[in-house]
């Protein structure tokens, strides 16, 4: 009597169980973008300009150095940080000032960044600056684009040839 | 009671009615979760067979396996999927489980700690599965993946940006295969065995019946929703839905608005704070069993019974005549009192006049107390109980059902750590000493809270484990009732009716009694 009223428990239980698995495998779904929206990737790998520019050592300064430590110049080796604006139809989508890493602030910045943008045609700018001593863009760049639903763009700096890629 | 074991022991209750108490699958988490694995591990192999290593063709011999060969193919990898997300909930429910029923603190921090990281392994295990499909969700946990790995101060560069200048190779994708089928299970299973290795007697084989049940519910799911794949990764697309198995990839969403550091910080914090949980606060526990050379032969008998690997055996130190001798490992010892139930030198009929040692023995209740303790209540019941009325001992679990509000006038209690702590000898010494009835009192079965002792009682019961129950004790006399602290309704129900039955008992053996004299 106890297994007649058990069988259907238990199918009962199996197919809760089962459902669970089933409905959170892939439900409830992922909404990564809304329906008119694609993404842009940022990214750069990069290093500042230094800070400060070498400074050439006079000999009065030079032997009051211990010997293994005289160098004719001295070459702070801070960088500058990076500053980048990208620009959507004269709006700003992405600005960010990133410090170089590192104990002495002497390494490259590392940027990846993804930025939802809405479909469509778009007059797009992008500008760094990587030099603490200048002010304003150094390396731009601007194009137009047309961007469909879901595209992802990827917009690359290129550190060694200081030149964007839209890809 | 907390709200939490109240609703565990409800649930508990539920399945005890649908699945009975050896099928239970809250009782039998742990060896689900392993056939749950066996089967990924078979599937998995399967899989492998079909399965091209490569970038540009991962993705089309999954799916040739889905739909062109859907009827063995299609299903192993539904059921591949299926069982590993089972796992999961499975693993979840166990560390529920020892949560609401406080078994992840004292003797138990080992297991707790060793049992937090294995979560993560498993879910690990799972993200580099979907990254072999190679679909729009697989190039999805790339980069997510790539992102958080970016967010630790451990790698130069960028990692996320190797996935969109398309340097990811088929060398890549033989590594994360590789991983995926050999590194990360070995790892796996090598963390299961530290897991698990402080317990002796370790379940790793779910019963028949619920192993049965399982499988047929994955296969029904498997044909009914098959399993299937996004379209093939495209890095020029970012799909605006994904379907995303929540129980593996739950994390990655966060990182729509948090950065991977703060990612890494929740998901930290939330290890360390699960692992450090059995300190907060700490339970104390009580004093590791103690051997007595002078009483103990070295049968082993307890190291059998030992639940958690806390007595071993050496060579005999003292020079007696046997060859070995027993010894407790103190930072092991749950304080359960098994081992005592196990001894035979814990019989009270020994050194009825002086104070009785064990083999082995509680610090904090000795048999010579609990022998102590029996006399006591019985001479006491004889002093209250009216002529007629029948005298009932219970001997009580204290993990167990709440029993201390059914003293009575006609019903005393002696209380043991654990129902395995309660030597047979006992139970006839306490019919021999006058009692009518002997109730017992223990955690539900399958679910003892020192692991063993309800199993090993019964054991001893049916004459299959030593110390066995002798044939002369009148079993009639000798009732077992098992429940959880909510079942008092229950419980008093129980013990009416067996003070129902002893009184017929008594009843019937004066009218034969009468007879004889008559």
């Amino acid at each position: 009597m106890k297994k007649i009223i058990q069988y259907p428990l238990q199918i009962l239980n199996y197919s809760v169980f089962m459902g669970i698995v089933w409905f959170f495998s892939i439900h409830p779904s992922y909404h990564q973008l809304d329906k008119n929206q694609a993404m842009i990737t940022f990214t750069m790998s990069h290093i500042g300009k230094h800070v400060t520019k070498c400074k050439k050592i006079s000999y009065k300064e030079l032997m009051k150095l211990p010997p293994n430590m005289r160098k004719p110049m001295d070459c702070p080796r801070e960088r500058s940080p990076v500053e980048i604006e990208l620009m959507l139809d004269s709006k700003v989508v992405y600005s960010r000032v990133v410090q170089p890493v590192g104990l002495f602030k002497d390494q490259g910045v590392d940027i990846y960044e993804n930025i939802r943008v809405s479909a469509g045609k778009h007059r797009f700018k992008v500008w760094i600056n990587d030099d603490v001593n200048v002010k304003g863009p150094i390396y731009r760049h601007e194009q137009d684009l047309t961007i469909r639903p879901e595209q992802h763009l990827v917009i690359q700096f290129k550190s060694k040839e200081n030149i964007f890629s839209v890809r | 009671m907390n709200p939490i074991k109240r609703l565990y022991l409800a649930l508990d209750a539920w399945f005890n009615l649908s699945f009975g108490y050896a099928w239970n699958p809250l009782y039998n988490l742990g060896t689900l979760t392993f056939f749950f694995f066996w089967i990924v591990l078979v599937s998995g192999i399967y899989l492998f067979i079909f399965f091209d290593s490569s970038l540009s063709g991962a993705y089309n011999s999954v799916e040739y396996l889905t739909h062109e060969q859907w009827y063995i193919g299609g299903i192993m990898r539904s059921m591949h999927r299926y069982a590993s997300d089972a796992a999961i909930i499975t693993i979840v429910l166990h560390m529920f489980r020892e949560f609401a029923l406080d078994r992840y603190r004292g003797f138990r921090w080992f297991s707790w700690l060793t049992g937090v990281p294995l979560l993560w392994f498993v879910i690990t295990l799972g993200i580099t599965g979907y990254w072999l499909v190679w679909d729009e969700l697989a190039f999805y946990v790339a980069i997510s993946s790539s992102q958080l790995m970016d967010g630790l101060p451990l790698l130069p560069g960028t990692m996320s940006r190797n996935f969109l200048s398309e340097q990811i190779n088929d060398r890549f994708f033989t590594l994360m295969t590789f991983l995926h089928l050999l590194g990360q299970p070995m790892f796996l299973v090598f963390a299961l065995w530290f897991h698990v290795k402080r317990l002796s007697d370790v379940k790793v084989v779910a019963p028949q019946g619920l192993a049965i049940g399982s499988f047929f519910a994955l296969l029904v799911l498997s044909i009914v929703a098959p399993a299937v794949s996004h379209a093939p990764a495209d890095v020029s697309k970012t799909p605006a839905v994904l379907n995303l198995d929540w129980f593996y990839l739950n994390v990655y969403p966060l990182l729509d608005f948090w950065t991977a550091g703060q990612v890494w910080l929740l998901t930290i914090s939330v290890t360390v704070l699960l692992m450090l949980m059995p300190w907060l606060p700490i339970k104390k526990r009580g004093p590791a069993a103690v051997v007595n050379l002078d009483n103990c032969n070295g049968c082993e008998q307890c190291v059998k019974d030992c639940p958690f690997d806390a007595v071993s055996v050496q060579k005999r130190t003292d020079g007696k005549r046997w060859e070995n001798e027993v010894v407790v490992q103190d930072d092991l010892c749950a304080s359960c009192g098994i081992c005592v139930g196990s001894c035979h030198s814990s019989n009270p009929f020994r050194q009825s006049d002086k104070t009785l040692i064990s083999g082995i023995d509680m610090p904090n209740l000795p048999v010579n107390d609990i022998r102590n303790q029996l006399k006591v209540a019985v001479s006491e019941l004889k002093e209250s109980v009216a002529d007629g009325a029948s005298k009932i001992i219970i001997f009580g679990c204290d993990n167990a059902i709440d029993f201390k509000n059914f003293k009575s006038t006609n019903v005393a209690i002696v209380n043991f750590f654990c129902a395995g702590m309660i030597s047979p000898t006992l139970v006839e010494y306490a019919l021999k000493l006058g009692v009518d009835g002997v109730f017992i009192t223990g955690c539900r079965t399958g679910d003892c809270y020192f692991r063993h002792g309800n199993k090993w009682m019964d054991e001893r019961f049916e004459g299959e484990r030593k110390p066995i129950l002798r044939k002369r004790a009148d079993r009639t006399r000798i009732n077992v009732f098992r429940a959880a602290e909510t079942d008092c309704v229950q419980l008093k129900m129980a013990l009416d009716e067996f003070q129902e039955c002893i009184m017929q008992l008594n009843q019937q053996e004066r009218i034969a009694e009468d007879k004889v004299e008559g």
